[in-house]
């Protein structure tokens, strides 16, 4: 199994390093030719702004839309819940569209206010989590089953072969979350 | 749930990643930023380039102008504080300044110390020429490190130097003892435990860019090539003929430093880079980075 980790900019080596650490192989997408042959993509956390504008330009926003299309399972962080969802609350902007979800962009507030903590996900248990400028769910789809809460937010989403965090599980070492991702993209799951 | 936690302000900095970050002077010059693909824009009253030119006490932005320029994009904001000038730090904390660049580009406030990072909920980057400089500002509580360059100047030359030092002296520490880690501490001014942090990654514990006299996409791809894990580009934006090209072909090249044809073709026609200046011609004592 590969799973690919979009590469244009953000938080790649942390995912790569938790595919690694629970004997997955990772491969940075940075072309629309790195997508041949992937089992899933990952979207890291960054800037959602900055990582649209580097896709748009190199034709890998419209190759990667085509792929989620056809059903690649995708796992967004962060800036890659921004990516995935149907509708950003306080953005002109969407991007990939393929969640059906609104986020709020940096719903959490400045740095400042960021913070870590812990949460408790449906089948997981207790997550380790950072939350960074973080964006929040505001609606759901009905389609989309909500994993785990902060407050009366969903901040890890699930909808077919799409999930979403609004938090970091790639920077703690914790590989339970990439271990759901991973049982998503088995082929029996698709 | 705890706020401005280590892991909450390195792990901002590790978002920053393959990216740009950008001098802004103005709201519109943010926004330019902000459309070309910067990962965040640091705020200030003038650019490196005017300061070196204008002479006279380099200070903290006014809060109106941080405000003007948080107002107008969505991106990080960060801005610069003097070394050693807690009570700047405090106001940009105040004022929700994503990041604060305890900067040499400023007039040091404090002739013996940095600031006490440790003590603020707002993250730092701050300037390093070595690995010994590095280490004492993570010792502070820096949460990204940049390498100093010389602001300004729009030549890439000592930016290349200090990446090229901070790799060497990397190096030297892999198969050294702890004995000889404390012996090379010394030399380097560096505290030892930060050391062991350096060896068992084989590069610093955090995100480190590059910076100071960065001006066209092949300095930002050089530095990238060099190991660096994006870029500051101060003056080298908007003191060029086109700030919006220019600005969009670095934040292309900055990612895809390893690719010559679209190196080539984002390098094209952007029309004049920032004139730059030959180190060998600014007085040592006007040189930014020994502050």
């Amino acid at each position: 199994m590969t799973i690919g980790v979009l590469a244009v900019q953000g938080d790649v080596r942390e995912h790569l390093r938790t595919l690694g650490r629970i004997g997955v192989t990772g491969r940075p997408v940075l072309r629309p030719d790195h997508l041949v042959g992937l089992d899933g993509i990952i979207l890291p956390g960054g800037e959602s702004t900055a990582m649209w504008r580097l896709m748009t330009r190199t034709g890998l926003a419209a190759s990667l839309q085509e792929a989620l299309a056809s059903g690649l399972p995708a796992f967004g962080t962060c800036a890659g819940m921004i990516l995935l969802a149907r509708e950003i609350t306080n953005w002109p902007e969407t991007y990939f569209g393929v969640l059906d979800i609104a986020v709020e962009r940096n719903a959490t507030g400045r740095q400042v206010d960021s913070f870590e903590g812990r949460v408790a996900a449906n089948g997981l248990g207790e997550l380790p989590a950072v939350f960074i400028r973080a964006p929040l769910v505001r609606r759901a789809g009905r389609a989309v089953e909500a994993l785990a809460w902060l407050g009366e937010a969903p901040v890890l989403v699930r909808e077919g072969r799409v999930l979403a965090a609004s938090f970091h599980p790639e920077l703690t070492g914790d590989p339970r979350v990439h271990e759901l991702f991973i049982h998503m993209c088995r082929k029996g799951e698709r | 749930m705890d706020k401005g936690t280590y892991r909450v302000k390195t792990g901002f900095a590790e978002m920053f990643k393959g990216g740009v970050i950008m001098d802004v002077t103005t709201a519109d010059q943010a926004r330019i930023a902000e459309e070309a693909g910067a990962v965040a824009v640091m705020a200030l009253e003038r650019v490196p380039a005017d300061i070196r030119a204008q002479g006279g006490v380099a200070r903290m932005a006014d809060p109106v102008r941080i405000k003007e320029i948080q107002a107008a994009v969505s991106i990080p904001v960060m801005a610069k504080a003097r070394i050693g000038h807690t009570a700047e730090a405090r106001v940009l904390e105040a004022l929700g300044v994503d990041f604060i660049d305890e900067s040499e580009v400023l007039t040091p406030a404090d002739p013996f110390h940095h600031i006490d990072k440790w003590g603020f909920k707002v993250p730092f980057v701050c300037g390093c020429r070595d690995l010994g400089e590095a280490a004492r500002r993570i010792a502070e509580g820096a949460a990204m490190i940049r390498t100093k360059g010389e602001a300004g100047t729009g030549n890439v030359i000592e930016a290349v130097r200090h990446m090229r030092l901070l790799n060497d002296q990397i190096r030297r520490l892999s198969g050294m003892s702890k004995a000889e880690l404390v012996t090379y501490g010394k030399e380097l001014g560096a505290p030892a435990e930060i050391l062991e942090l350096v060896q068992a990654e084989g590069r610093l514990p955090v995100v480190n860019f590059a910076a100071g006299g960065i001006a066209t996409p092949a300095d930002a791809a050089l530095m990238r090539m060099l190991g660096c894990d994006g870029v500051f580009v101060g003056s080298g934006i908007f003191k060029s003929a086109d700030p919006e090209r220019r600005a969009k072909a670095i934040v292309l090249a900055c990612t895809h430093y390893d690719d010559p044809e679209l190196l080539a073709e984002v390098s094209a026609g952007l029309g004049e880079a920032m004139p730059g200046l030959a180190i060998e011609d600014i007085p040592d004592r006007e040189l930014m980075q020994h502050r």
